[in-house]
């Protein structure tokens, strides 16, 4: 399919490679690893071997401490009902308000059945206050959570150090990392981190398969019981041919490590410097000094984001936004609105993400098209004059709110 | 992505009458920025005739919202103001071939603009009369601010009350659980627990006062009060038997096999529910699928 596709933190193409080392297992290698005859032993060596590939790019101490799961979000949930099983005493909880969902809403139905969660805030770049993070590491605190880089900005939280302070204090600290892992170095056996979550289609692996890291000697309660799949610590059949799929995802992205965080970054660089310098009234979000090497985050004020994403698709190009009109929600992305992004500019963000497959002449046509799209829609709004922002736009419409 | 007909995105991508309207006499502000949409409304009326000449819009909003703003301006202008005010937000979604439940609050946006705009003419001062919350029903577009003030005001006590005072959860029934958290609150207010457990059997115990023939011309009625809807979407609808609480009818034309068969049908089970006053069950016969099968050899 022709097009432009810049939503990576969204989903990620699976590799071709990947793809081919999968398809054997569907058809020729199709046993269970659990059974005795070849037909099993064959898989499960393939499974071994994906193990290790993961251990290798998470720079985990031991392959036993990989467990493969079902998506980021089963990790996540694992993690954090795990650590309040092992610890029923400890009713509290610390994560941040720009968590993914997958950490926010269960934090917020854990409330309801009565554990308290601390929401750490953050600036108006993203950033956490450690001091009133470290505050809040008491004995009554059964788990930390906190995302190592945001979904929507791609800034990076110090979670080695955040981990280091949880350790000191006697409390498991768990990461999801479902955007950071293949686009950051990672090296787990030098940290303090407990718990981390991976979601495999992130990183050019196909979707339905994700991997909990569990630091061997954590206190642990699965989520699912049942047969003695993952050591007896996830039951259920393994998705193998996914599982296989993602060792080499993983691999590759070792390789590509350096590709990512240079010529991925540049590209990045080039596409957001491109934008701003031809686009009026607006500004990259985030800490932009500090985040992913492929995430751009633009807020285009006085237009809404789903106006400019259908005009984008309708150019083919595909990128994401935090508007509410994209989720069908009211509320615009709750990061923009945690980092004080002013309404009209909250719903106007586009999130531009990029992979080692985005190429310059991608780039380019991008930085071509952007400016006419937002041109276009400002000239509907009624926030926008002739030239600029209508003077004073909240004198020149004061709208009657619903 | 949203499922947008291609009459929005027709006019999305080429809004008719936008920008500012120079001389409007009558001009409407309405937005609620929180939820990303703003529109202002402006008018030229004849002040001889109080016909709408020309019509005009800008608007901070999605692709519903802008598509919703152009359709407006077209469907009235050359209107008489008492005309104009008597567009609902239906019309205006109609006139799009339909918008997602998600988006059917752009429509309302537009016919809010309009209502301000001539209270604007006409030197009054309107008010917004509603509040917006969150969506909670997807099949029929209800959102939690409804169902609050609805369950608030009649007393109402479990998920079953609520879909017979506001259809919100009769259609795929998914969203249950945030409707009793809403019960669980409301109910709180008034001192009382919510109990999941209280079925509330009533209606179904209640037996019918009619006798079967009345019971089925009543059952005919109102499949004919629908019938204008669906032939509008070039569809029918007939009725094959009634048989105790389950009624089974025969899809005809593009309603047959439609994509949105399941929740025509939820809204047709809805009506009757709520004009019989009783629980009925409205499943397509399958002598009538056997027909269409035949029908396409």
């Amino acid at each position: 399919m022709d097009g432009i596709y810049f939503d990576n933190n969204a989903t990620t193409r699976v590799d071709d490679a990947v793809v081919a080392a999968m398809l054997p297992f569907f058809t020729e290698q199709f046993g269970n690893p659990s059974s005795m005859h070849s037909f099993g032993n064959k898989v499960g060596l393939a499974l071994k071997k994906a193990r290790m590939q993961v251990q290798e790019l998470l720079g985990a101490e031991h392959d036993s401490e990989i467990i493969f799961t079902s998506c980021g979000t089963e990790s996540d949930s694992t993690a954090i009902l795990s650590a309040l099983k092992a610890n029923p005493e400890r009713k509290e909880i610390i994560t941040t308000t720009i968590e993914h969902p997958a950490v926010l809403a269960l934090c917020e139905h854990l409330e309801k059945e009565g554990y308290k969660v601390h929401y750490l805030k953050v600036d108006n770049k993203g950033r956490l206050d450690l001091d009133e993070y470290a505050k809040l590491l008491t004995p009554q605190v059964a788990v930390v959570s906190v995302m190592w880089a945001n979904n929507e900005t791609g800034t990076l939280f110090p979670v080695e150090r955040m981990a280091e302070m949880a350790h000191a204090a006697g409390i498991p600290f768990h990461t999801d990392a479902v955007q950071a892992v293949g686009k950051v170095p990672i090296d787990l056996k030098n940290s303090k981190i407990d718990m981390l979550s991976l979601s495999g289609h992130k990183l050019h692996a196909p979707k339905g398969v994700g991997v909990l890291y569990l630091r061997r000697g954590v206190r642990f309660r699965p989520l699912l019981r049942g047969g003695h799949q993952e050591r007896g610590r996830r039951a259920g059949t393994e998705n193998a041919t996914s599982i296989i799929g993602l060792g080499l995802a993983c691999e590759q992205a070792m390789q590509h490590m350096e590709y990512e965080n240079t010529e991925v970054k540049r590209l990045r660089d080039k596409l957001e410097a491109g934008i701003l310098a031809q686009v009026p009234r607006a500004f990259a979000t985030g800490d932009v000094g500090n985040r992913l090497p492929n995430t751009s985050n633009i807020a285009f004020e006085f237009i809404e984001g789903e106006a400019i994403l259908l005009l984008l698709n309708k150019f083919g190009i595909a990128a994401s936004s935090g508007s509410a009109c994209t989720s069908g929600s009211l509320e615009p992305s709750h990061v923009m609105r945690a980092m004080g992004i002013p309404y009209t500019a909250a719903h106007g963000t586009i999130r531009f993400s990029l992979s080692r497959y985005s190429t310059e002449a991608e780039v380019d046509r991008v930085i071509q098209v952007v400016p006419e799209i937002v041109a276009q829609l400002r000239k509907l709004s009624p926030y926008w004059g002739e030239t600029g922002p209508a003077e004073e736009p909240d004198k020149a419409f004061a709208p009657v709110y619903a | 992505m949203w499922d947008y007909s291609d009459k929005v995105k027709e006019h999305f991508f080429s809004p008719r009458n936008s920008g500012v309207l120079e001389g409007a006499n009558a001009v409407g502000d309405v937005g609620s920025i929180n939820c990303g949409d703003a529109l202002r409304l402006m008018l030229k009326v004849d002040s001889e005739t109080e016909s709408i000449q020309d019509a005009r819009f800008q608007t901070f909003g999605c692709g519903s919202a802008i598509a919703s703003s152009s359709a407006l301006t077209e469907i009235i202008k050359g209107m008489s103001l008492d005309e104009a005010l008597k567009v609902s937000n239906q019309d205006i979604a109609d006139y799009l071939d339909g918008l997602p439940p998600e988006k059917m609050h752009c429509s309302v946006m537009g016919r809010e603009a309009l209502q301000a705009a001539v209270a604007n003419y006409r030197g009054e001062e309107w008010k917004d009369d509603h509040e917006e919350g969150a969506l909670v029903c997807k099949c029929f577009a209800i959102d939690a601010i409804l169902i609050e003030e609805t369950v608030r005001a009649n007393n109402l006590s479990s998920v079953e009350d609520v879909i017979n005072y506001t259809k919100a959860g009769g259609g795929c029934s998914s969203c249950h659980e945030n409707i009793e958290e809403i019960l669980t609150k409301v109910m709180a207010e008034r001192g009382e627990t919510f109990n999941p457990h209280a079925v509330v059997l009533k209606e179904e115990e209640k037996p019918s006062k009619m006798t079967n023939l009345q019971r089925i011309k009543r059952i005919e009625t109102i499949l004919e009060s629908i019938r204008p809807q669906l032939q509008r979407d070039h569809g029918d609808i007939e009725l094959v038997d009634v048989d105790g609480k389950t009624i089974y009818v025969n899809m005809i034309g593009a309603c047959s096999g439609c994509q949105m068969e399941a929740v025509t049908l939820q809204g047709i089970q809805a009506k009757l529910i709520e004009d019989l006053g009783e629980f009925v069950k409205v499943v397509p016969s399958s002598a009538g699928s056997y027909a269409r099968a035949a029908c396409h050899v």
